[in-house]
């Protein structure tokens, strides 16, 4: 068992579910919406890209290139929840919610391919 | 170069990961500890505002406390985080700065750096294999003459001696060992603008090796190499490399020249040195007994040639046993008056101080000369940086290694043709070589000549080729006149003319050019300039065959009545 596959499977998972519990509700419901964990997501998702960093071969290119879309599709969300916040009259709206939710669900696609990824590599690599 | 960027990344795991755990906390727990609002109702803040302070704060910008004024237990979480911050930075700028000085990430950079260099590179050029004192001379003489040229060498030192070297054009160093192919590569011996590879490190086996490389991986470029023992010679002569070059072989070769025929030595000296050198001063060495100190590779191959010559020599050597002396070799250095007594100074004519110390070799001369102060006297230089005090020693010729490469490989270089010319020239007599001498001193001044080469071809010189093809008239005096005055000769003097494998010496002024014919001059820097405006336009050329001035354009050519191309108008 190697210690930094593990550290490094756990922030990818771990990345995903995250993700995947913001996502889960009704997508115009704010109550079904946490801002936490809308925020653990983008930090565990940063932590994955850096891990990612450095791996010269083509799955660690592809897997770099999903972490990358999925932080740029969740720090977009919180920043459409930040203006809304806070720069606009209105608040939070379920339309803007529709948005900030429908931007997380495209990082939770991003996420299922770096899983998919991870896992293929390790039933390649049988050991 | 996306390799620069992933190692960079990659060496700095830690401290990013560290830094985005140290915001996230941060920022979590300001989003997390209760504040109050200016009117004193209970308040949080939210992420927005959070990260706004945070970043501020961690990058010891400090705005204050905003939006409201903190409570005591934001302070608390302010001051855990000044300190969690700051130290993440330092820690993340400090790995930044080791990584980007680390020795190994510094050689990935410049080897990069490298690498697009001779990417850059469009025109032709060679890649030169040592950068010691030959290569260094054959760097210089090359960027002097126009090409571009890369350089692999092992030693660091040297690299940045080029690096210092104020040459025409920048010529990319990689410091590496060329007897690696991957190296040879890097530096783009598979790219079709690379027309050769010159092997000039002082480890005969590397210059094997980087011969092999180029016979493999690109048949198509000249290779040129230097050995400096004959099995290796031999050994690189057997897969096809174009020249060779034993500095010892070469040296020895051209002292037997200058003594059985001054003037073809002359003629080889002049014809093959490098742009603007000063004319070299004609040498008489004597027939008579020669005294040769040092038996090495050196002192064999100047034994060898003056045996041919029927010279009588007596060889000095401390160890003969080690280096295969003859049994009449009187043993001991010769810089010391004994020694060089026991050989006979007294009556011989010249010596040879061939040791492979240069402080050694001026020795010997010097006790040489205070016991007969007539000798001709033959040093053997090893150091390019002992040339201040070679050239105090007032020695009548003196053998530099890098020197006799460097100018051998300029002249293959630059001319082809030039080394046909020199094969057959040593077959002529010396007064043959005398009169030829004096004729190219008399358009040379005091510089080296050049030697250029013309081709009757459409490609080399359309004016010409066209010329001969549809007049058929053309002779060699038309292609020496000066385009500004025909009645004045340009400064140089035709040496050679190959015609299908027949070459003819010294072709005189009616000599009539065909098609596919390859010339040879050598003369004056400028007349070169002013024969490719002969060579290149049709105008210029009829002018100095017919002494003419043709309109160029179409109208006025109408309106003289002269509807041919100048190039086709008769005489």
């Amino acid at each position: 068992m190697n210690l930094e596959k593990v550290i490094f499977a756990f922030f990818i998972v771990l990345a995903l579910t995250l993700n995947f519990g913001f996502f889960l509700g009704d997508i115009d419901n704010p109550v079904h919406h946490n801002v936490y964990e809308l925020y653990a997501a983008i930090v565990v998702s940063l932590i994955a890209t850096v891990l990612k960093f450095g791996d010269r071969s083509h799955i660690g290119a592809v897997l770099l290139a999903t972490s990358l879309v999925a932080d740029l599709q969740l720090i977009a969300a919180a920043l459409v929840w930040g203006i809304v916040e806070n720069m606009t009259e209105t608040g939070m709206t379920p339309h803007a919610m529709a948005a900030i939710i429908s931007l997380s669900g495209g990082a939770v696609l991003a996420n299922v391919t770096s899983v998919v990824l991870l896992v293929t590599e390790t039933v390649m690599v049988r050991r | 170069m996306p390799n620069i960027v992933f190692v960079l990344l990659r060496r700095l795991h830690s401290p990013l990961i560290v830094l985005i755990l140290v915001y996230a906390i941060s920022i979590l727990g300001f989003t997390l500890i209760p504040g109050v609002d200016d009117q004193g109702r209970p308040w949080r803040m939210d992420f927005f505002h959070a990260f706004y302070f945070v970043s501020f704060m961690g990058t010891t910008i400090g705005f204050g406390e905003i939006p409201y004024p903190f409570t005591d237990a934001q302070r608390l979480w302010a001051t855990v985080s000044i300190y969690a911050t700051v130290v993440a930075w330092l820690y993340g700028i400090g790995a930044l700065l080791s990584a980007l000085q680390d020795p190994g990430f510094r050689r990935l950079l410049t080897e990069q750096a490298f690498r697009r260099a001779v990417h850059r590179i469009r025109d032709p050029f060679y890649l030169v294999c040592g950068y010691g004192d030959t290569g260094s001379m054959l760097v210089r003489a090359l960027t002097d003459a126009g090409f571009n040229a890369v350089v692999v060498e092992l030693r660091q030192e040297r690299v940045d001696a080029l690096e210092l070297e104020d040459l025409r054009t920048f010529v990319p160093a990689l410091c590496a060992d060329a007897a690696e192919p991957d190296n040879l590569l890097k530096a783009g011996l598979h790219k079709p603008n690379c027309i050769g590879v010159v092997a000039l490190t002082n480890n005969d086996a590397v210059n094997l090796q980087v011969a092999i490389t180029s016979n493999l991986l690109n048949p198509e470029i000249a290779t040129i190499a230097r050995a400096e023992t004959r099995e290796v010679e031999a050994n690189i002569a057997s897969f096809g490399t174009n020249h060779i070059i034993n500095p010892f072989d070469t040296f020895a070769g051209r002292l037997a020249l200058a003594l059985h025929s001054p003037g073809t030595y002359l003629l080889y000296e002049w014809l093959t040195s490098v742009p603007n050198e000063p004319l070299k001063a004609p040498i008489y060495p004597p027939h008579g007994k020669w005294i040769l100190c040092g038996y090495g590779r050196f002192g064999k191959a100047v034994h060898q040639r003056l045996r041919e010559e029927n010279i009588e020599v007596t060889i000095i050597e401390s160890r003969p046993q080690a280096t295969g002396a003859p049994p009449d070799t009187v043993v001991g250095w010769g810089t010391e008056a004994e020694t060089l007594l026991q050989a006979g100074v007294q009556d011989a004519v010249g010596i040879v101080a061939g040791t492979d110390n240069d402080a050694n070799n001026l020795s010997i001369l010097m006790t040489a000369h205070d016991l007969n102060s007539n000798l001709f006297r033959v040093a053997r230089q090893n150091s390019r940086s002992n040339d201040a005090i070679f050239q105090a020693a007032d020695v009548d010729l003196i053998m530099r290694r890098g020197s006799i490469i460097a100018h051998k490989i300029f002249a293959l270089i630059q001319t082809p043709l030039l080394e046909t010319f020199l094969h057959l020239a040593r077959r002529q007599d010396n007064d043959w070589a005398n009169r030829l001498n004096s004729r190219i001193y008399g358009v040379v001044e005091d510089r080296a000549p050049v030697t250029w080469e013309v081709d009757i071809t459409e490609a080399d010189s359309p004016a010409l080729a066209a010329r001969v093809r549809e007049a058929g008239d053309l002779r060699l005096e038309h292609v020496c006149r000066d385009p500004r005055d025909r009645d004045h000769l340009l400064p140089c003097v035709p040496l050679l003319c190959e015609r299908h494998n027949e070459d003819i010496l010294l072709p005189d002024d009616d000599f009539r050019l065909q098609i596919g014919d390859r010339l040879l001059f050598c003369g004056h820097p400028a007349a070169r300039g002013m024969m490719e405006w002969v060579r290149g336009n049709a105008s210029v050329l009829n002018y100095v065959v017919t002494g003419e001035e043709h309109p160029a354009g179409y109208l006025w050519r109408l309106m003289t009545g002269h509807r041919n191309a100048p190039g086709s108008a008769r005489a």
